[in-house]
């Protein structure tokens, strides 16, 4: 098989996992839409931990899309 | 730059190194580049802001005091939540990452700059730099009693021989978690906005949707600057909890 094409099919397999992280954002921001509906008083604590929480399952898509570029250009 | 009007340039080539002062030691190349420029931009902008704007001490502050004041209680108030109260000499080293990261992420965001965060090497020098500091803290405050760390209480024995590589495994890819995530996040980010921003010339009148494309974008990874630099350094405090405190 041709590396260029090797290349395009690696980094496209690569980037499927990335749905877990979209799935995870899905929860962390439900989860608080949730909390803050139970609790509209707690909005700002929880908001901390929300932010956070996104921040860290965005880094597993980034992975994602770091090995992706790696198989792509490296 | 004449040639960056046609369909040629790659995305990637945002992020190229290049020397604008040409210097050698000893064989190594330590020419001063475009990343060091705005390291040294990022460093006399967070310096002149600092100083120039608490010259006054007002008591009742000015909107810059104000500012600096907000920033400084920002991550005073953060170190004081995740460490408690021996976490205050760890404030400098805290706030000078963190106002340094946000500056950085910032400049990047300005045209024909050029992001020094999105740079392996610079992340990962960062964030090497903290797990060697934390673990040295650790080592120096508990001795041996630092490696308890890696069997949290409570676990039966016969789960000990799976859980301890587990959880030595996951302290070990600290750094590279904390490097890749920050320089993951600027890379894909500018990479996105080249790539969207390329189409706006190349299908005229229509082009009006890729421009307010990259219009959301661009507010979209003003966030994302902040938002990394604030969990870096929530991280950092974190950490640093977890060497003083051992959970």
């Amino acid at each position: 098989m041709d590396i260029e094409a090797a290349k395009l099919i690696g980094a496209g397999l690569a980037v499927i996992g990335m749905i877990g992280s979209g799935i995870g954002i899905g929860n962390v921001f439900s989860s608080f839409i949730l909390a803050v509906g139970r609790n509209p008083a707690a909005r700002g604590e929880v908001f901390t931990m929300t932010m956070l929480g996104f921040a860290l399952v965005e880094a597993i898509a980034l992975f994602a899309l770091v090995i992706a570029l790696l198989i792509l250009f490296g | 730059m004449a040639d960056s009007s046609g369909a040629g340039q790659s995305p990637l080539a945002q992020f190229e190194i290049k020397p604008l002062y040409e210097l050698e030691l000893g064989g190594y190349d330590i020419s001063f580049t475009n990343s060091a420029l705005f390291m040294l931009i990022a460093f006399l902008l967070i310096t002149f802001f600092l100083l120039l704007s608490t010259r006054r001490r007002e008591t009742v502050p000015g909107r810059w005091q104000v500012m600096a004041e907000l920033s400084y209680e920002f991550i005073a108030s953060l170190i004081r939540d995740t460490i408690g109260a021996e976490g205050r000499k760890y404030f400098p080293f805290v706030f000078t990452t963190f106002m340094f990261i946000l500056v950085g992420n910032l400049l990047g965001m300005t045209p024909y700059s050029f992001t020094f965060t999105s740079h392996i090497v610079v992340t990962f020098a960062l964030a090497g730099l903290i797990f060697v500091g934390v673990t040295i803290i650790a080592i120096a405050k508990h001795r041996l009693h630092f490696f308890s760390f890696f069997l949290p209480p409570g676990t039966p024995w016969i789960m000990a021989p799976l859980l301890v590589p587990i959880e030595v495994i996951s302290y070990l890819s600290r750094p590279i978690s904390l490097s890749v995530r920050l320089f993951a996040n600027m890379l894909a980010g500018h990479t996105l906005l080249k790539v969207i921003a390329g189409f706006v010339g190349l299908l005229g009148v229509a082009g009006i949707l890729p421009l307010a494309l990259v219009t959301a974008l661009t507010g979209l990874e003003i966030l994302i600057a902040f938002l990394q630099a604030y969990v870096f350094a929530i991280l950092t405090c974190l950490y640093i909890n977890d060497a003083l405190h051992l959970h």
